[in-house]
């Protein structure tokens, strides 16, 4: 606070240039103090928002459909591509995505499948980003007219925050993994377009409350559509193909 | 530990911004229902600001309040526990969030290098 007249820089409408060195709070008089108040007022994802609409347009010119792939690790993220390439990949192209810590393990999963696939290697990082997806793209060149999955570094956590420019936000949670995710990790399920509930086929052998879990989901995100399926043995992935050939308007689900 | 890139962006914007103008404190906006960590983001603070302007920079955060709107019965109210989100009107979780999820950088307090000897007269600024 200025000892001297008592204006405070709480009041919080002071525009100051501190390239400019005035005032700028119009009173005519010399602070006795020596410290300043620069107001920046500035998003700290600001940059990264940015860069994912950079992406955004950057797909949307090519008329690329990129779907962000995100869930715990071992969700069945990988094991859902290699059979959706497998399954899908005839009507219509696809490239991939891998997002991980380290190693090249779901690359080469996915390049098995002879589908294009780029591997990002975060380090430390827990995450993807808009940059690292920028730079990604820029090396994959995904064909005009095609689909992009984006698969997520495993973590239910950080990737929720981080826009990368996708058109559609999917989550993927097992059966094995508990009915009460939905409230435990609400910013991941409140950010999905759709939640993938995959390894049904286990569902005899394990403690899932699949009305729970519908009920914990619908009080975080009561608009985010649930698919349920196993990507092993295949039951409910006719429903992902649907619902993915809505998205990118190949027609309605059947 | 997201924060660790959410706190690295927020001192690289400040840089940005700042040049090499040592900086005293910063304060940062971080709404309830950010998703982000202040503790987190404090401890990753004090790793990133090592040899960089910030280096003597104390850290404020102003928590900011969690407020929704109801889509069903239009409703406005804050939000008292950032995991549950329902309208405590008629219990829809259908809500639009107004305010609680900023993550921002609200200004810096720096050396104030404009004052001038008592004996200089100031003129207020143009326009």
């Amino acid at each position: 606070m200025c000892a001297t007249c008592g204006c405070s820089d709480e009041a919080g409408t002071r525009v100051i240039d501190p390239e400019a060195g005035g005032h700028g709070h119009g009173h005519d008089h010399v602070h006795p103090e020596t410290k300043r108040t620069v107001l920046l007022e500035q998003d700290i994802l600001a940059a990264n928002d940015l860069l994912a609409e950079n992406n955004r347009g950057w797909l949307a010119e090519r008329a690329i459909h990129a779907v962000n792939l995100m869930s715990s690790p071992g969700s069945g993220k990988t094991t859902l591509l290699e059979r959706t390439i497998r399954e899908l990949g005839r009507e219509f192209p696809m490239t991939v995505i891998e997002g991980d810590q380290e190693t090249v393990f779901d690359a080469d999963r996915i390049r098995a499948t002879g589908c294009r696939v780029i591997q990002v290697n975060t380090g430390a990082g827990c995450h993807l980003d808009a940059d690292m997806l920028a730079k990604a793209l820029r090396t994959l060149d995904p064909p005009n007219r095609s689909t992009v999955f984006i698969e997520n570094v495993g973590n239910l956590v950080c990737p929720a925050l981080f826009d990368l420019g996708e058109g559609t936000r999917t989550v993927i949670m097992s059966v094995t993994e508990g009915a009460d995710k939905p409230g435990k990790y609400p910013h991941m399920f409140r950010t999905a377009d759709v939640v993938l509930l995959n390894k049904i086929d286990l569902l005899p052998y394990v403690d899932f409350d699949v009305d729970m879990f519908l009920t914990a989901l619908t009080q975080v995100n009561p608009r985010s559509r649930v698919l349920q399926m196993s990507a092993t043995g295949g039951e409910g992935m006719d429903d992902w193909y649907g619902w993915l050939r809505e998205r990118v308007g190949l027609g309605p689900t059947v | 530990m997201h924060e660790l890139s959410i706190t690295q962006a927020a001192v690289e914007t400040i840089i940005e911004r700042m040049g090499a103008t040592p900086i005293r404190r910063v304060t940062l906006e971080i709404g309830v229902l950010s998703g982000v960590v202040v503790d987190s983001v404090r401890f990753c603070f004090e790793v990133i600001v090592a040899g960089t302007p910030l280096r003597d920079a104390v850290l404020d955060v102003v928590e900011t309040p969690g407020r929704a709107a109801c889509r069903d019965c239009t409703l406005e109210f804050v939000v008292e526990d950032p995991r549950i989100l329902l309208c405590p009107g008629c219990g829809d979780a259908d809500v639009r969030v107004l305010a609680g999820r900023e993550l921002r950088i609200k200004s810096v307090e720096v050396e104030n290098v404009c004052a001038r000897p008592a004996v200089a007269r100031t003129r207020p600024e143009p326009g």
